[in-house]
């Protein structure tokens, strides 16, 4: 077949050296594969293994209980639950309207790409630096913690992911049907309405929930905006408790059923924001 | 009406746009007591003591910049892994899937980062890897400087561990998606050239896509730098200046964490200035991280 003279021969030297060489980073790239495979598994199998035992139906039923004493998460999956509620509703709107404005009327001037460019750097901003942000402008102005408060600082997650969702779907719309309709007689908003928003349905519904998982996890801006309730409370006036900053203080704390309880919410949380992931996925392919 | 809902979306847009600036200027006006008092040197004092109500960012700067930079020295090789993998090796019917696991790492709760580092990871850590890693540094001059220090689990180096699991999602799909613009002309000539998949990865694709790259690169250190659960667990929160990467440490997102709610007057000034300069830092590095990345978009264009 080859002679030893060829250049591809395995007997050429460098020809082998270059195989090897190939051989050897491409076993690399699988192991970094398998490396961060490692911990997603890793941390999965955890969360399982330690927080499975605490599951229970009580948990949805009774409120944190003090060291050593029996009780459950309701009010802290009650407060999660309701200022992610507040938070999605406030944010979306103002989201999904600025994210129009970027993709329909946009095309001219400088405010759409400076915007964007703004909306990228907000969309990573250390999430801490927003509970900063809320509890300057909100909770020392008012002089209280409260859940509306951490709603308003989880509405400012959420209106970046909407607004790049929005932006890009809406672009995504071939313009052929705006000019369709716009031939037909239709004002642009209604265009926007009904034909625009229709086709990017989906998408758009894909960034709110991927908005949702965000927030559902977030810990750190409700620091210095909910706070915390140890007793069971549905008022958005007062500080509430939420499922992560119960689980940073009763993970952190001495107490073991403190430690189960802080296992059992951590399992929770993981399960519903990876279910919302994939859900999420699953709505975008279809 | 058409105009009405032009407008409504333009103030949006406007509320968008004018967010970062009214965080900055929150940020400024909270912290004016400190800035007043300390000035510049603010940055490079390194104490930091309630007690006499004197207070320096150094150690805080310090331990942020120091375990965002260890965990891009671990993410970086392995994202670029991760991406060559899902790009050029990987059978087409496994690249959604793998590629959906690695997203589930960035998808994963960083308060649950932070639990499963400090109540698994680090007596692991503690008992195996750290004694191993630190005796095996031992003979190495400069690099026994590093490695050094009493195995205590919870560190600066453990803080940029577990940063880079964080991040490894981000810069991988970064990276994925700029190794999906190289023209397949261009890889097809090289591989017609005889080029081995490596040397295509990283003399044709690496090259073209480099800009990309490193604002794949910039938005991890930017989401590395602010990240704050996590850390909090595992960093020790002390106010040493590391003087190895397995000292206990601080970050200023930590910082926050721990004692703003249980702060006053000068200590919470200080602490808001500790978030302006994060605030900064951050967005200086996200707004350089979307520069590159749109002048790879910009160059592609220019290239059909």
């Amino acid at each position: 077949m080859f002679n030893s003279d060829s250049i591809v021969s395995l007997a050429n030297p460098v020809y082998r050296r270059r195989q090897r060489m190939n051989k050897i980073m491409l076993m690399l790239s699988l192991g970094a594969l398998l490396f961060g495979l490692f911990w997603l598994f890793w941390i999965i199998g955890t969360l399982i293994f330690k927080g499975g035992s605490s599951l229970s139906i009580n948990l949805f039923f009774e409120a944190t209980p003090p060291p050593g004493g029996m009780g459950g998460l309701m009010n802290a999956i009650v407060g999660s639950v309701m200022m992610a509620a507040v938070g999605t509703l406030i944010g979306t709107p103002i989201g999904i309207l600025a994210g129009t404005y970027l993709a329909e009327y946009g095309k001219r001037g400088w405010l759409a790409p400076a915007t964007r460019f703004l909306n990228d750097v907000l969309l990573s901003a250390p999430s801490i630096i927003i509970g900063l942000f809320i509890y300057a402008v909100y909770v020392a102005q008012v002089g209280h913690y409260s859940g509306w408060a951490g709603s308003v600082a989880l509405a400012i997650l959420v209106i970046p992911v909407v607004v790049r969702s929005t932006d890009n779907m809406l672009s995504l719309v071939p313009n052929s049907l705006r000019e369709a309709a716009a031939a037909l007689g239709c004002p642009q908003w209604k265009i926007i309405f009904s034909i625009c928003y229709r086709a990017a349905r989906s998408g758009i519904v894909t960034g709110i929930l991927l908005a949702v998982a965000r927030i559902s996890g977030e810990t750190a801006p409700l620091l210095f905006t909910a706070l915390n309730n140890q007793f069971m409370s549905w008022n958005m006036n007062a500080p509430m408790a939420n499922l992560p900053v119960v689980i940073f203080q009763f993970a952190a704390s001495p107490f073991s059923d403190w430690n189960d309880l802080a296992w059992a919410g951590a399992v929770l949380i993981t399960l519903f924001v990876l279910g919302i992931n994939i859900l999420a996925r699953a709505l975008f392919r279809k | 009406m058409d105009i009405a809902f032009r407008n409504i979306t333009r103030i949006f847009a406007f509320l968008v746009f004018s967010l970062l600036a009214a965080i900055m200027v929150s940020l400024i006006y909270g912290s004016q007591e400190s800035l007043a008092k300390y000035g510049l040197s603010f940055l490079w004092t390194d104490d930091w003591n309630p007690v006499e109500d004197s207070y320096g960012a150094l150690v805080p700067v310090v331990g942020t910049l120091l375990s965002s930079v260890i965990a891009l020295v671990i993410a970086i090789p392995i994202s670029f892994g991760i991406a060559m993998f899902l790009t050029e090796l990987s059978p087409t019917w496994l690249r959604r899937p793998l590629g959906t696991a690695i997203e589930m790492l960035a998808a994963i709760p960083s308060i649950i980062y932070g639990m499963w580092g400090l109540f698994v990871f680090v007596p692991i850590f503690q008992s195996y890897i750290q004694p191993g890693l630190i005796s095996f540094f031992e003979p190495v001059p400069f690099l026994n400087q590093i490695f050094a220090g009493p195995p205590f689990g919870i560190g600066v180096f453990t803080a940029g561990l577990v940063l880079s699991i964080m991040i490894i999602p981000f810069i991988a799909a970064v990276m994925r998606d700029v190794f999906e613009l190289v023209p397949p002309l261009l890889k097809e000539s090289a591989y017609g050239l005889g080029g081995t998949t490596w040397e295509v990865v990283w003399k044709v694709v690496l090259p073209f896509t480099k800009t990309g790259v490193v604002g794949g690169i910039m938005l991890g250190l930017g989401r590395a730098l602010g990240e704050t659960m996590a850390i909090t667990f595992v960093i020790g929160n002390s106010y040493n200046l590391p003087s190895s990467i397995f000292s206990p440490s601080n970050s200023i997102a930590s910082a926050l964490a721990n004692e703003f709610n249980e702060a006053g007057g000068m200590q919470k000034s200080a602490l808001l200035e500790l978030g302006l300069i994060l605030f900064l830092i951050t967005t200086v590095v996200l707004a350089l991280s979307k520069v590159m990345l749109l002048r790879l978009g910009k160059h592609e264009g220019a290239a059909h």
